[in-house]
C-alpha cells in the first residue's frame, strides 16, 4: 500500500465496504516500508505483531475511523511487548510492559501500530542525527535530513509509508521536520494530550502530536489521542471537540498577527516569499493579516535551552542501569555502575544537553540562568497572550530555511539550535501550534506556522486546511521518491 | 567562558564520566552555549515570577483506592540482572570502608 494518494476516510470506506481487510493493509504496509527502509530509514523497529492485530480487527469488524488503519508511531511513545528505544543506546533493550495512554486509545479505536520511527536520541536534535540507530532522510532529497526530533514520522507520511503518525514536540520537534517533508503536523496546548508512557525530555514543554500529509487525518487521529487521562496530572478537563466533522475553511473575519521578529534575519528568500503567498492567500479568503511585535523573541532560544536543559538532566537522572536499558560491564561498586551506565549508554548530544541542565541548576549557576530563564518566559507568555486577546492566530514561517544537508550542523550545536527560533514560542507558552505546507524553496518544501489560542486547536486545523485547500501541496510526490516506481 | 574545572565538576554532579577529548570539547562548545545563554542577563526582570510548571496547578484529588497495574514479574522483566525477584546491583558499600 501506497498511501500517496489516499486519506483515513478513503481506506475507513474500502475496509467498511469489505473491498480490502486490516490484514491486507497491514502487510502491504509493512512491505512498502520494509521496501523502503533501506533508502529512507524512517523505522527503528517495524511492528511484527502488526499483521496479527490487524487480524483482531478484522474478526471483530471495522468500526470507527481509525478501526483497521496502521500508523506509525514515534519511538519515544512507549508500547507494550514492542521495543522502545528513544534512538538511544541506553534503552537498546527496552521491552515496555505497559502502553502510553495514547497508544491505548489509538487501540481502542482500532488503529494498527505499523512501527516505532526514528527520531533524535531522547528527542534532542533537530535532524535525526543524534539517533544512536540511524539517521533518516528526507524524501525530498536523500542527502538533506528529514529534520526532527520527528524525523522518521515526518519521512514516513511524506514518503507514503502511512497515512499518518504520532510524533512529539518539545521545541519544534513535530513542525520542524514537517515543514522539512512537506506534511502537516500539530503541536497541540499543553495538556491537551496525556503524556502518561511518554518518555519524558522537558516536562513542562513536551506534547504528543500528529502528523499527516492531509489535515483531514490529523484532525481525526487529535481527536482520538486528546483528552483528560488519570494518569496524568497535567492533562487538561477541557472538552474534546470532533475537529474532522468541524473542519471549516471558512476564513471570513479571521484576525491573523504576523510578528515583526519571525522574519529572522538570514530566513531563505523562497521561504520568506512562500509565507507572504500564504498570508496573501488569507488576505483574499476574507482574514485580515497584520503586523505585530514580540520584542522578547530574540531571547526564546535562550531561555529554551536553559529550561529544556535543565528539566532534561532532572528527567535522565533515572537511566542509571538498574532496572532497566543498558548495563556497564565490570563494575566495581553501585557508582561505577551508576557513571558507566551512563557514560557508555548516553550519546553526544544528550551528555552536551545534561551537562547545560546540571550546569544551570547548579549552586552560583541557578539565579542568573534557571530562575532567569524562567522570568523571561513569564515575559514572554504575556507578549504573546497579549497578541491572541486581539488576534486569533499567529502566523509565519516554520523553519528559517528549507531541509539542510545531513552532516552540515551536527558538528556546530549552536547552528543546530538556531533551527528551532521560530518553533520554540509556541512551546514556552504551551500553545497549539502547527505546519502546513507553504510551497517550495529550491524544490524543497516550506512550512506556514499558523498558533492559536490556548485550547483552540480548531482554529488551528481550520486555517491549515483552508491553505490545504487552496494549494493542494498534498498532491506533490516527493522529488527523490518520482525515480522509484 | 565555562572553565574545565568547570566541566568537570558538572560532569561529576551529573553522574557522566567523561574521556579527555570530550572535556575539551566541552569547555569550547558548553563556553559558547553559556555565553549565549548569558544573554539573558539583558532583561530586566525585576519583580517578574518565574515560570516552572505549565497547565492546571491545581491540586486534584482521588479516592485512596489500590489499583492494579503491573505485576512484579513484570516490573522486573527490564532488569538487567535479578535474583531471587530481587534487582542485583554490584556492592554498595566498599570493603575498605567496612574495615
Amino acid at each position: 500500500m501506497d498511501y500517496m494518494k489516499e486519506t483515513i476516510d478513503s481506506l475507513h470506506k474500502k475496509l467498511a465496504d469489505k473491498e480490502l481487510t486490516s490484514e491486507e493493509l497491514t502487510n502491504q504496509t509493512l512491505d512498502n516500508i520494509n521496501a523502503k527502509q533501506k533508502d529512507l530509514n524512517t523505522f527503528i523497529t517495524v511492528n511484527d505483531k502488526a499483521v496479527e492485530a490487524a487480524k483482531k480487527v478484522d474478526e471483530d469488524g471495522i468500526k470507527g475511523p481509525l478501526s483497521g488503519i496502521p500508523i506509525a508511531i514515534k519511538d519515544n511513545i512507549v508500547t507494550n511487548g514492542i521495543k522502545t528505544t528513544a534512538a538511544s543506546k541506553i534503552l537498546y533493550n527496552f521491552m515496555p510492559v505497559y502502553s502510553a495512554t495514547v497508544m491505548e486509545k489509538l487501540e481502542a479505536a482500532g488503529a494498527i501500530d505499523a512501527g516505532k520511527t526514528n527520531l533524535d536520541e531522547f528527542a534532542m536534535g533537530s535532524s535525526t542525527e543524534t539517533s544512536y540507530y540511524k539517521t533518516s532522510v528526507n524524501p525530498w532529497d536523500f542527502s538533506r535530513v528529514p529534520g526532527g526530533s520527528s524525523g522518521g514520522s515526518a519521512a514516513a507520511v511524506a514518503a507514503g509509508e502511512v497515512v499518518a503518525a504520532l510524533g512529539t514536540d518539545t521545541g519544534g520537534s513535530i513542525r520542524q521536520p514537517s515543514a522539512f517533508n512537506g506534511i502537516f503536523g500539530i503541536k497541540p496546548t499543553y495538556g491537551r494530550v496525556s503524556r502518561w508512557g511518554v518518555i519524558a525530555f522537558a516536562s513542562s514543554l513536551d506534547q504528543v502530536g500528529v502528523m499527516s500529509k492531509r489535515v483531514e487525518d490529523s484532525a481525526t487521529v487529535l481527536a482520538t489521542i486528546a483528552g483528560h487521562d488519570d494518569h496524568d496530572s497535567t492533562s487538561s478537563n477541557e472538552p474534546v471537540p470532533d475537529y474532522r466533522a468541524n473542519l471549516n475553511k471558512d476564513m471570513t473575519g479571521v484576525k491573523i498577527a504576523v510578528p515583526k521578529e519571525f522574519w529572522h534575519e538570514g530566513t531563505h528568500p523562497d521561504v520568506v516569499e512562500s509565507t507572504k503567498k500564504a498570508l496573501d492567500a488569507y488576505k483574499k479568503m476574507g482574514a485580515t493579516v497584520e503586523e505585530v511585535s514580540l520584542p522578547t523573541l530574540k531571547h526564546a532560544v535562550e531561555v529554551y535551552y536553559v529550561l529544556a536543559s535543565s528539566e532534561a538532566s532532572s528527567n535522565l537522572q533515572r537511566y542509571d542501569g538498574v532496572r532497566y536499558g543498558y548495563r556497564a560491564k565490570d563494575v566495581k561498586n553501585i557508582n561505577d555502575l551508576f557513571v558507566n551506565s551512563r557514560s557508555e549508554g548516553f550519546g553526544d548530544e544528550v551528555k552536551r544537553r545534561i551537562m547545560l541542565g546540571t550546569f544551570a541548576l547548579s549552586a552560583g549557576a541557578y539565579d542568573a540562568y534557571f530562575k532567569k530563564a524562567a522570568q523571561v518566559r513569564t515575559m514572554f507568555i504575556e507578549e504573546l497572550s497579549a497578541v491572541l486577546d486581539k488576534y486569533d492566530l499567529i502566523m509565519g514561517p516554520s523553519t528559517t530555511s528549507p531541509a539542510f544537508k545531513i552532516g552540515e550542523k551536527v558538528d556546530d550545536p549552536l547552528a543546530m539550535y538556531m533551527n528551532d527560533i521560530l518553533t520554540i514560542p509556541a512551546n514556552l507558552a504551551g500553545l497549539p501550534a502547527a505546519s502546513v505546507p507553504a510551497g517550495l524553496a529550491e524544490g524543497l518544501p516550506v512550512g506556514l506556522q499558523i498558533i492559536g489560542k490556548p485550547f483552540a486547536e480548531q482554529a488551528v486545523l481550520n486555517a491549515a486546511y483552508a491553505l490545504q485547500e487552496e494549494n493542494k501541496f498534498y498532491e506533490k510526490i516527493p522529488t527523490a521518491l518520482k525515480g522509484e516506481d | 567562558m565555562i572553565s574545565k574545572e568547570e566541566i568537570l565538576h558538572v560532569a561529576k554532579l551529573a553522574n557522566l564520566k567523561l574521556q579527555d577529548d570530550e572535556v575539551d570539547d566541552f569547555v569550547s562548545q558548553l563556553g559558547q552555549i553559556v555565553e549565549m545563554e548569558g544573554n539573558l542577563a539583558d532583561v530586566d526582570t525585576t519583580g517578574v515570577e518565574p515560570t516552572y510548571n505549565m497547565g492546571d496547578t491545581n491540586t486534584v484529588f482521588r479516592e485512596d483506592k489500590g489499583i492494579h497495574t503491573q505485576t512484579r514479574e513484570q516490573m522486573l522483566e527490564n532488569v538487567p540482572e535479578t535474583d531471587n525477584n530481587l534487582i542485583k546491583v554490584p556492592t554498595i558499600v566498599d570493603k575498605e570502608d567496612d574495615e
